[in-house]
């Protein structure tokens, strides 16, 4: 399978630069992979987990805010935050919580609302995804 | 003529400002080192989102439906003035040289008659500005608890600017900081976030056709304030490399003069010494001799 370089950036540091064969990552208007070839693109990211994979090998990270850009040299990813999902937990997800709900706080006309409270919705179900998993993987 | 004990005291007082001194540049360097790594960790996405938005503003700058952050009120009357200082002195020219590039572009603004208000970000520069511009002066953001600035601090700062700008407050924001270019070196630096200042590329020809998810205009909203989180970020990491760049040769020339001080008084107290031991033998020779 052909590869393609792809890299996560947070504005704190470059989390990942590699070659993969496929990568899934949550845009706005849904799921989407990329693979080597695609038409250039960007979208706006949904809090979610990005999946890298390269041969038989998976990696997972945990990315929100920020966007996607596909273009014909490869894919980048420009996040707020960017961390692989091991490191993800409850502690983690309380103060996502907490931010996301300070933006709605923040918000100051109803469409701002709507897209604060989106994500917080996306972050919670996001949770309730991930780390039930934690907890049984620990044990 | 001083006495032994003044000068011994003097001595003593000497080298203890010296270790201190010595000490803080000790510390500026290995600060300096971490503040360095972090600046240039966070240069890949500043690159990037560059490109990005050169990329989707070539075509949007001038139409009229482009974001307010983009193209501005078309208006230059009221302006702010973003200073990062740091937070604490000691480092040099640092703080006042950053401060100075500010309050020129402050007078001259003020002489061609428009408004100004100045947000400070850092404790020192509030203070220096505070005595000329006390009216114009808002109330400082304060780091002093920060250990090692992250992408939030910069975001809250901007959110704050941006609601300001959608009320209304103001048409061109200016952020002051300085530029490190290497440890003898920052470039106090003024730099116009809003509205942004797109990139000129000039590299790999002709833009390439994207596709929009959703469309065009809604990712320019969703980048641009995005963009100024990002440029304060960059900002403030420069500064803190800065920082401590400059703390760390201030202190590398205090401790030399702390040197050459003790090295002065050394030979001060050992000359009067010889002096006394002289005078004393004289005093003994010429009193035998009178016997």
């Amino acid at each position: 399978m052909a590869s393609f370089p792809f890299e996560l950036v947070s504005p704190e540091r470059l989390v990942v630069s590699e070659e993969a064969d496929e990568v899934t990552v949550p845009g706005i208007e849904g799921e989407f992979t990329v693979l080597a070839g695609h038409a250039p693109f960007i979208t706006v990211l949904r809090p979610g987990i990005v999946t890298a994979r390269s041969g038989s090998n998976a990696r997972r990270y945990y990315v929100r805010g920020g966007f996607a850009e596909v273009n014909p040299t490869g894919l980048t990813i420009l996040a707020d935050l960017a961390l692989p999902v091991e490191e993800l937990n409850d502690a983690r997800f309380a103060t996502e919580i907490a931010a996301a709900e300070h933006a709605i706080s923040l918000a100051h006309d109803d469409e701002s609302r709507a897209k604060a409270q989106q994500q917080l919705a996306w972050i919670k179900d996001l949770q309730a995804l991930v780390v039930p998993h934690h907890v049984h993987a620990s044990h | 003529m001083a006495s032994l004990k003044d000068l011994r005291n003097r001595i003593a007082s000497v080298k203890a400002t010296q270790k201190i001194t010595k000490a803080m540049q000790m510390v500026a360097a290995a600060k300096l080192r971490r503040a360095q790594m972090a600046a240039e960790a966070a240069r890949p996405y500043a690159e990037r989102m560059d490109r990005v938005l050169a990329n989707l503003a070539a075509g949007l700058a001038n139409s009229p439906d482009a974001p307010l952050l983009l193209r501005g009120t078309g208006r230059d009357q009221k302006h702010l003035l973003i200073v990062a200082t740091a937070e604490r002195g000691l480092a040099g020219a640092f703080n006042s040289s950053i401060s100075r590039l500010a309050r020129e572009h402050a007078n001259r603004l003020i002489a061609e008659g428009k408004d100004v208000t100045i947000l400070p970000v850092g404790r020192k520069g509030a203070e220096i500005l505070r005595r000329t511009f006390a009216s114009r002066l808002e109330s400082a953001v304060d780091l002093r608890e920060v250990k090692q600035i992250g992408f939030s601090n910069a975001q809250s700062i901007a959110e704050s600017v941006i609601a300001r700008f959608e009320a209304g407050e103001f048409d061109v924001a200016t952020l002051f900081f300085s530029r490190f270019r290497s440890v003898i070196s920052q470039v106090p630096t003024a730099q116009q976030i809003i509205p942004a200042q797109i990139p000129v590329e000039a590299t790999e020809g002709p833009a390439v056709p994207y596709e929009f998810e959703p469309d065009e205009n809604e990712i320019l909203a969703d980048l641009l304030p995005r963009n100024v989180a990002i440029q304060i970020f960059r900002a403030l990491l420069e500064n803190a490399a800065s920082e401590q760049g400059a703390r760390m040769s201030a202190m590398d020339n205090a401790t030399r003069n702390a040197g050459d001080m003790i090295k002065k008084l050394t030979m001060n107290y050992n000359r009067t010494r010889q002096a006394q031991i002289t005078k004393e033998l004289i005093e003994i020779i010429s009193g035998a001799e009178a016997l």
